[in-house]
This record gives structure tokens, sequence and C-alpha cells, in this order.
């Protein structure tokens, strides 16, 4: 303790410091320039997104500690951090034309937007309890205030405070099992935490802490039976922001879900094990059969988000590294068609306003085939339909899933998958056949036709050339896992406490 | 030592009733005040066990800033409490069931209690004797040092919820009349001054 500690070594941190820096740059710009400067914020919010995966890119790929081991850089990080950082900056650009539209423009959206981002970039780099929850909390405050944005439609600030009430009893959760961990290992950090389970055990007030530490985790991600607030927030909040909703803040979570678990837990993998195989099947067989009944394609859509983390869920139950690489992989291919699937959503408006029935999207194909046949070729690729994306992401957590041996988890996430691809085609059925319904008002904007175009391009032609993707996901799993099983030596986990 | 065993069981005992009637009574305004007896037996609470620091915030933010805030929203706002509680009664087996089975488990987690050995050796932030360093100067000491992370994040967690907070409840008043300095600056004896000629008994 005498001696003084030296500055922490900033340069890991550094995209997270450009967030915050702009974010507080672009509050001051919208504040002295008024609501006129709306659009100017947003382009900045899109650039200071860019900069910082800029940022995020320059760091080298080995593992670095930072902030007396609380903040970890390594290969996974750098992966997660730009799929975020690209969910984050598709979500502003898509809620440009819709906010101006529905009178909705205020500058604090994409400010929120960046805060939100920031503290789901510190998620992704969280190497201890405290950073953990820090990183969680920013990113949920900042998601309950852009639930709650349309604040003169009761269902959006129904949704803005279920979200809340709902997101502070899973952070209570979080809090307490955190606290049991800290009380029954002495340390917040990840990598001591490992070495002592490594040495001493999992003892049972561990163990107790790791479940209220799960459930947390799991509200996060919206797993069943922690997914009751996704149906509702996802159909109350304006369309951009249940977008933006079903795309990084589920990344951020999954890849705080891999850290933790294969992180800090991977002593204590017999035990998260069995859990993680319950939620992952809750998840699949609820988010295919709820699905079915829905009428409401932003409600159909939280109802396949939940299907779609069970999915993912499947390769963290695995425990592998094949599994890590393949939730990754899930997890890219699944941002990209969900910002596809979500253009062609925020495209249903009539003159009045946006619709959300399933309904409305009666005979598509012959008011708007361009669009129709986009967003037909994205639906199969959500259901699994072999030669499109969505497919490859199945096949690699379910090979996976095969390897570890879990046959049950494989054979009943394939029936899921194959309940799931009903609703799916259900609504492409009622596009191409059903009789038409008036036709949507306006083309889209110039914006959304390229993020169609682009995640549609991707959804078709992936097949031809899958390799990039293979070995970005591949990288960032041997950097987590291995990680993970290093840091068990015993010699490691003495090395925080020498530094006071 | 007698004295602080005392002491314990009275702060503890009156914090756990104050607490039970924070959710019993009736009148709102009582369960703030019963809330602000709790945070004082918790305060006395961290004294005994030697954390006057905590102590000492937890009356200033808590019983200071907090609680009174409660109190103002819970005296302003028109909320009829006791038809917020009618379901109350009907949830309550449910949630007493669910409490008693946690309980159950704790029981069984506590009564198997055993700390790992190493954990004196990998405390994150080993409290310094009482003796050679006040709680002030140990806090002092890592806050804006090793935990100077965690100090800058809890800002921009503010800054969310301050920005939250504005976004959702600021709205515009057209016809709200401000005080535009400028203007009355710029007043003339021409812009400022009518004169009439009013005739004897007519008025205006």
């Amino acid at each position: 303790m005498d001696t003084a500690l030296a500055m922490p070594d900033l340069t890991p941190a550094l995209a997270e410091i450009i967030l915050a820096i702009g974010a507080m740059a672009l509050l001051m710009l919208g504040v002295f320039r008024g609501e006129a400067a709306t659009r100017a914020v947003s382009i900045g919010a899109v650039l200071l997104l860019i900069v910082a995966a800029f940022a995020v890119l320059s760091q080298p790929a080995e593992r670095v500690l930072t902030f007396g081991g609380a903040f970890v850089m390594d290969g996974f990080a750098i992966v997660m951090k730009c799929l975020v950082l690209l969910g984050s900056a598709v979500a502003i650009v898509m809620a440009m034309g819709f906010m101006k539209r529905e009178n909705l423009d205020r500058f604090e959206f994409p400010v929120l937007i960046v805060l939100a981002t920031l503290g789901m970039l510190m998620m992704i780099s969280a190497n201890g309890l405290i950073a953990l929850y820090m990183g969680l909390e920013l990113q949920s405050l900042a998601l309950y205030v852009v639930a709650s944005f349309h604040r003169d439609s009761t269902r959006s600030t129904e949704a803005g405070l279920k979200y809340f009430v709902l997101g502070a009893l899973s952070s209570g959760m979080l809090l307490y099992g955190s606290s049991l961990i800290y009380g029954f290992s002495g340390t917040t950090n990840f990598d001591v935490l490992s070495g002592v389970m490594a040495t001493g055990g999992v003892s049972i007030g561990l163990l107790f802490g790791l479940i209220f530490l799960l459930a947390g985790l799991a509200f996060k991600v919206s797993a069943v039976p922690f997914h009751m607030w996704t149906p509702d927030v996802y159909e109350g909040a304006p369309t951009p922001v249940t977008a933006f909703f079903a795309a990084a803040p589920k990344i951020a979570a999954m890849a705080l879900f891999l850290r933790v678990m294969h992180g800090a837990f991977s002593p204590a993998m017999a035990e998260w094990q069995q859990i993680v195989v319950f939620l992952s099947i809750a998840s699949m067989v609820l988010g295919a059969f709820a699905a079915i009944s829905q009428h409401n394609i932003k409600r159909m859509m939280a109802y396949s988000s939940i299907g779609h983390m069970g999915f993912a869920l499947v390769g963290l139950a695995s425990g592998t590294v094949d599994g890590v690489k393949g939730v990754v992989i899930y997890l890219t291919i699944y941002l990209i068609m969900n910002a596809g699937a979500f253009c062609c959503i925020l495209a249903m408006r009539h003159k009045e306003g946006p619709v959300e029935e399933i309904s409305d999207l009666a005979g598509l194909s012959r008011n708007q085939p361009m669009l129709a046949a986009a967003f037909a070729v994205l639906l199969f690729s959500l259901a699994g339909i072999p030669p499109l994306a969505g497919f490859f992401a199945k096949y690699y957590v379910f090979l996976a899933a095969i390897d570890a041996g879990l046959y049950t988890l494989a054979i009943i996430g394939v029936l899921a998958s194959v309940v799931g691809a009903f609703y799916y085609l259900r609504i492409i059925k009622v596009m191409y056949f059903d009789e038409p319904a008036p036709a949507f008002a306006g083309p889209m904007g110039r914006e959304m036709t390229a993020i169609l175009t682009v995640s549609g391009l991707f959804t078709l032609l992936f097949i031809l050339y899958p390799a990039p993707l293979l070995k970005m996901a591949e990288g960032a799993a041997i950097s987590l896992v291995p990680a993970a099983v290093a840091e068990v030596m015993p010699e490691h986990a003495t090395e925080a406490p020498a530094a006071h | 030592m007698i004295l602080a065993t005392i002491a314990f069981y009275i702060f503890a005992a009156v914090a756990v009733v104050a607490g039970f009637l924070v959710i019993a009574s009736r009148n709102p305004v009582h369960s703030v005040l019963f809330l602000i007896l709790a945070f004082f037996n918790a305060a006395g609470l961290f004294v005994l066990m030697g954390a006057e620091f905590l102590a000492l915030i937890l009356l200033i933010i808590y019983v200071g800033a907090v609680a009174v805030l409660f109190l103002f929203v819970v005296m302003m706002l028109d909320i009829d409490f006791s038809e917020l509680r009618e379901g109350f009664l009907q949830y309550l087996p449910v949630g007493a069931l669910i409490g008693l089975i946690v309980l159950m488990e704790l029981v069984m987690v506590f009564g198997t209690w055993a700390f790992t050995p190493e954990i004196a050796a990998v405390a994150a932030s080993p409290i310094p004797p009482l003796n050679e360093m006040s709680n002030v100067e140990a806090i002092g000491q890592v806050m804006y040092t090793q935990y100077v992370y965690f100090f800058q994040a809890a800002g921009m967690v503010l800054l969310v919820a301050m920005i939250g907070a504005i976004v959702l409840t600021l709205r515009k008043r057209p016809n709200a009349r401000r005080q535009v300095i400028a203007d009355q600056v710029a007043r003339t004896k021409e812009t400022g001054l009518e004169i009439r000629k009013v005739d004897p008994g007519q008025g205006l």
C-alpha cells in the first residue's frame, strides 16, 4: 500500500475513452445547438462508433490487463466489441428516418445509444465482479431510457417501466450473487477467482453465488425463465429501439456470459453446465412455441430472439473452444440477419404511421417484390434453411454440442428449430400467397436499402466464402478459453494481491 | 465487551423491527420515517464493526438525501397506497413460500459455512488495522488509484441517469413566461410608456 501506484495503462481502454469523451462532446453539441443539431449528432455518433471500432482493431490480439486487473483486452474482446459497435452504428442509422417521421428526433437518442455502447464495451472487457456490474448498469440504464423514448405513448412508457423494474430486480440478484462470491472467495477478480476455485474447490457458498449471478446474466440475454420482459418491451419500444435491443445488448450480454463462465468459473464447469443446458433447452422450446400464436411482428421477433439466444447458449453449454467459436459465429450471423429483418419491419408503414401486424404484410410480393424477396431470404435464414447463413450459425453450435456429448440438447435444439421454421414460413406465406393488403407508403430510405442489401447478400453468399468469419471466430474462441486454463495455475492466483 | 454486545442486539433488533414496519405501516410517510430509523440503526451497526466512514456516509447520503427525497415524493404524489397494496394478501402465500425456500437453502448453505483457507491471501484489498490507518485514509488510498476505473464508470452511470431524467421529463412549455434580460434592457421610454389624456370624470 505504501508504494505509489503508477498511472494505469490506458491504451487497452482506448475505445472506451474515445466513446466516453465523444459522447460528452456530442451532448454539448446537442445542448448548445438545440434540436436542429439532431442529424449532426446522429452522424457524429455513427462516426464516433466507427472511430472506436478502429481503436479496438488497433489493439494487439494477446491478452492485456489494466486498471489493476479489472479490465481485460484480448482477441475475444476485439471481435465482440467490433460486433457491438457495428450493431449500435446500424441501429442509429436505422433510427434516423423513423425518429424524424414520428417527431421523436431528439439529440439525446444517439448520445444514449453511444453511452449504452460504452457500457457494453465495458461489459465485454470486464475482468472482475465490480467492472461487470458497472458496465452492465451503464448499459441497462441507457436502455431503460431509450425503451420509453416515445414518452407520449403509453405502450412505450410501459415498456420502459417494466424493463426498469424487472431489470432492477435482476441487478439485485446479480449483486446478491456477487456479494456471496466475494464473501466465499475473498476476491472480485476473475483470474484470482478461478485460481481460488482450482485450488480450494467449489464451496457451496460459491455455488450459491454462481446461481444468483447466472440468474442475473440470463435475464440480460433474456433466456427462459427470465424472459418475461422481452415481448412487452420489444412490442412497446419504438421499432428502431427494438432493432437495437435485439442486436448489440444481446451480443454484449452473451460475451459477458461467456467470459464469466469460461474465465472466472471454468473450474466449476460441471456445475454451471447443467444450468446452461436447462436455460438453453427452455429458451429454444419456448421461443419456438410461443412465437406461433403472435400477430404482432415485433412480439414475434421478441420470441424469435429468445429462441436464438437459446441456440447460442447451446454453444456455451458444450463448454469447449468449438462451442465458443460456435457462439461467436452465431452472434455475428444473427446480428446481420436481424439488422436486415428490422429494416423490413421499419418499412412497414402507412400514411398514418407505422403498422406492426403480420397481416399487414399480405401480398407484399405484388406491391414491393424486391422488399418481399429480401425479407423472405432473411426469414428463411432465421429459420435455418440450409444454403443460407442462418443454417451455418446453427450447424456450428450443434456440432460443438455433439462433440461435447450433449446429444439430448442437440436433438431438442434441432426439433425446436423445426417448430420455429413454421412461424417464419408463415410470414413468407402471408407475403406471397395472401390477398394483397393496402400497399405501404413510400419507398425505403437510401440508408435502409443499403443495410438491407448488405444483410441480404451476406445471408445469401455466406456459403461461398465463410473462411474469414470462421477464422475470426476461432481466434476469438482460442483467446478466451486457453486463457482461462492458464490462469488456473497457482502462481497467477497470487499475482493480484502482490500488487499491493 | 458486554456493552458492545448489548448495543449490537439493540441496534439489530430495532433495525429488523423498523424494516418490517416499513412494509407494514399504512401511512406511506410513516414507512419512510421507519426507513430512516432502519438506516440509523444500520449506521450504528457499522460503527460497532469499526467502519465509521461507511456509517457516516450512510447517514449523509441515505438519510440526508435519499430518504428525504423519498419523503417529498411520497407527500407530493397523490398515490393511494392502500389501493396499490390490494393484491398484497393474494400474493402473500406464493411470496412466503418462495421466501421460505430461499431461507431454507440459505440456512443449508451457512450450516456448511466454510471459508476457503486462502481467503486472506487473495482478498482484493485487505483492510489495514484500525490503529494504523483510519477508514477514510484506507479508502482514499485505493479510491483514485487502484479503483479509478470503477470511479469513472460510476460517473458515467450517473451521467446517463441525469440525461435519462431530463429526456423523460423535460417538456417545452410554449405558454411559459420566461425572463429575457436582453428584452428588458432594450426597453425605451417609447416602448415602455404610454401617455393618455384622461378627461375628468370619465375614466379609461
